[in-house]
């Protein structure tokens, strides 16, 4: 038989998580966007639709749209909270310390996870990484292509697993 | 209530549960309750043993040697080809070609026949079918210029037999249609179709992956050309399945992949293809699964697939009637059990179908979220993915109250209830 690891779903479901999952943040239509991108989970059909807001290069504003799981949607919120005021790069050295925990691998120093850390649970349930990432992976395409002067992109979770 | 709803069609789903040990075991210390028969079928010990016996006993390479292992497997190959014509009643089974899988039986078809077809020529699929009967045609259409038409669905997800003589014309070459939905469960009317496709000059492919498993299935009754179908979801081993075709038309077809078997004749720059359906099974096949597959329709043979579908539709009424009573489920398909198979998709609009079956999975009980391989029909219903209950022989009433009270238990979980 396959080893499992225990799991509850509360480690899944922490209340941090439901909260940001009941009551989405940035979700509010920007007064300007600068950058977009449509996220897109093959496996299940989860979509997420992102527009950045930037002074310079630092972010502005965050929206967060589509529809996605409580675990997609949470991650989205805590992303619309966290990351205005930081610049790109900090929002990109995010993403990547939450991919990196996601994987079971340490966080690198010197990165404030903040609420992301209430998804930490998520790692012992293999399928839901992609959820918990989506968001992430969408935000990391929109500043690319925003870099490249283009204002949208596409992104997908298997992009993200096939980038490991 | 299970007693009697059982002695009515003919067989005990709970006694035959004996005879999957699978589901003996218990899941997050609860009893297995298996709902995602759609995706595959549980085996049954008969086709876990006929498994084994192929390679303890006859392994060999086959129609290559004189040797009686490779005699034996050849007779166990070709024996699971004779059992499948059989029990969808194809005229032949050199129209019986072993593939891997329903995919692969459709890609053929789309490969092959599709060949046969140029400009301006047409193919009718619908706006239901999985991504194995949409994908192949869209290539066809990108190499050919083929043109992809799709049957509308109505309000209640039924084909929209009103539309079909606008779509159908002399340049349809071919309709390929799924005979049940994995979505919605409908059950489309392929016979009276096929005889309209035959009407146009079209041939008929028909993706039996949904039905085959599930109720009687007469190739030649249906008029069909062409019928996929899968072991896997027939409660076979993995990695077989079936283009069931008529020889004839198998006759005109070129094979898609060349190698060992196919052959009847090879020099340095020149080969001639052997005798159908030899023709399309290049290399060796998967000897081992194709052996442990008649077991499973043994098994099928033995309950009566009419009786099969009088189980799964007295079951699948019950499950329409008690997730309808909850109240707040969004329900996908035609509500009458007489039009649909043993699934019933659906949405609860405050939990997402992942959630949802995350929650059920703790309570031991084995459903399917997500778009499952039909994206064009999930945006067609307006909504990112849907939660499935699909049923099989061994489920019963207590499956369906369990799936309720994992419902019930999930909205409470999310502060609803
Ligand atoms: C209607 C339908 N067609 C085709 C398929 C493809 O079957 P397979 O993956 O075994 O090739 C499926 C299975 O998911 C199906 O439900």
């Amino acid at each position: 038989m396959v080893e499992r690891p225990d799991v509850a779903l509360d480690d899944l479901y922490r209340e941090v998580v439901m909260d940001h999952h009941r009551r989405p943040r940035g979700r509010a239509p920007l007064p300007r966007v600068d950058a977009t991108a449509h996220g897109f989970n093959p496996v299940c059909g989860d979509e997420v639709v992102l527009s950045l807001a930037l002074d310079g290069d630092r972010v502005a504003g965050v929206r967060v749209d589509g529809r996605g799981c409580a675990i997609c949607t949470a991650s989205g919120s805590i992303m619309a909270e966290m990351i205005p005021g930081h610049t790109a790069a900090e929002a990109e050295a995010t993403a990547a310390a939450f991919r990196a925990v996601m994987h079971g691998e340490p966080a690198p120093a010197g990165v404030e996870l903040g609420d992301l850390e209430a998804l930490e649970g998520v790692q012992k349930f293999a399928v839901r990484v992609k959820c918990a990432m989506l968001p992430w992976v969408t935000l990391v395409d929109a500043l690319a292509a925003w870099r490249e002067g283009r204002t949208d992109a596409t992104a997908t979770t298997e992009a993200e697993e096939a980038t490991r | 209530m299970t007693a009697t709803a059982t002695t009515a069609v003919g067989f005990d789903p709970r006694a035959l549960r004996a005879r999957f040990p699978i589901l003996a075991r218990r899941v997050h210390g609860r009893p297995l309750v298996y709902l995602d028969n759609a995706a595959t079928t549980q085996k049954p010990t008969a086709v876990l043993d006929a498994l084994t016996s192929y390679y303890t006993t006859s392994n060999a390479n086959v129609h290559r040697g004189v040797h009686t292992l490779a005699e034996e497997a050849t007779a166990l190959y070709e024996q699971c080809r004779t059992r499948v014509a059989r029990f969808v009643n194809a005229p032949d089974p050199r129209g019986v070609v072993i593939v891997r899988n329903a995919t692969e039986a459709i890609n053929l078809v789309a490969r092959s026949w599709g060949a046969t077809l140029g400009d301006g020529d047409e193919v009718l699929l619908s706006e239901m079918e999985h991504h194995s009967n949409l994908v192949p045609w869209i290539m066809l259409a990108r190499e050919r210029h083929v043109t992809l038409r799709h049957l509308p669905l109505t309000a209640d997800g039924r084909l929209d037999l009103a539309a079909l003589p606008s779509l159908l014309s002399r340049r349809t070459r071919v309709v390929a249609l799924t005979a049940m939905s994995n979505v919605l469960g409908t059950i489309n009317p392929i016979a009276e179709i096929a005889a309209a496709a035959h009407r146009a000059g079209a041939v008929m492919v028909v993706d039996g992956a949904q039905s085959v498993p599930h109720m009687p299935v007469d190739f030649t009754a249906l008029g069909a050309d062409f019928l996929a179908f899968s072991a896997h979801k027939t409660y076979g081993p993995t990695g077989v399945g079936f283009l069931v075709a008529k020889p004839e038309l198998l006759e005109r077809m070129e094979p898609v992949a060349g190698g060992g078997e196919m052959i009847r004749e090879v020099r340095l720059d020149w080969a001639s293809w052997n005798e159908i359906p030899h023709r399309f099974e290049a290399g060796t096949p998967n000897i081992g699964d194709a052996a442990a597959f008649p077991p499973a329709l043994d098994l099928l043979e033995e309950l009566g697939m009419a009786a099969v579908r009088a189980h799964e539709r007295e079951l699948v009424g019950y499950a329409l009637e008690r997730l309808r009573a909850l109240g707040w489920l969004q329900l996908h398909g035609p509500m009458d059990a007489d039009s649909r198979g043993g699934l019933v998709s659906f949405v609860d609009p405050e939990i997402h179908p992942h959630d949802l079956a995350q929650v059920l999975d703790t309570y031991g009980i084995a459903v399917r979220a997500g778009h499952h391989c039909a994206q064009p029909l999930m945006r067609r219903l307006d909504v990112a993915a849907t939660a499935r209950a699909s049923l099989a022989i061994y489920n019963d009433r207590d499956d369906v109250d369990a799936l309720v009270e994992g419902l019930v238990a999930a909205r409470t979980y999310f502060g609803l209830a």
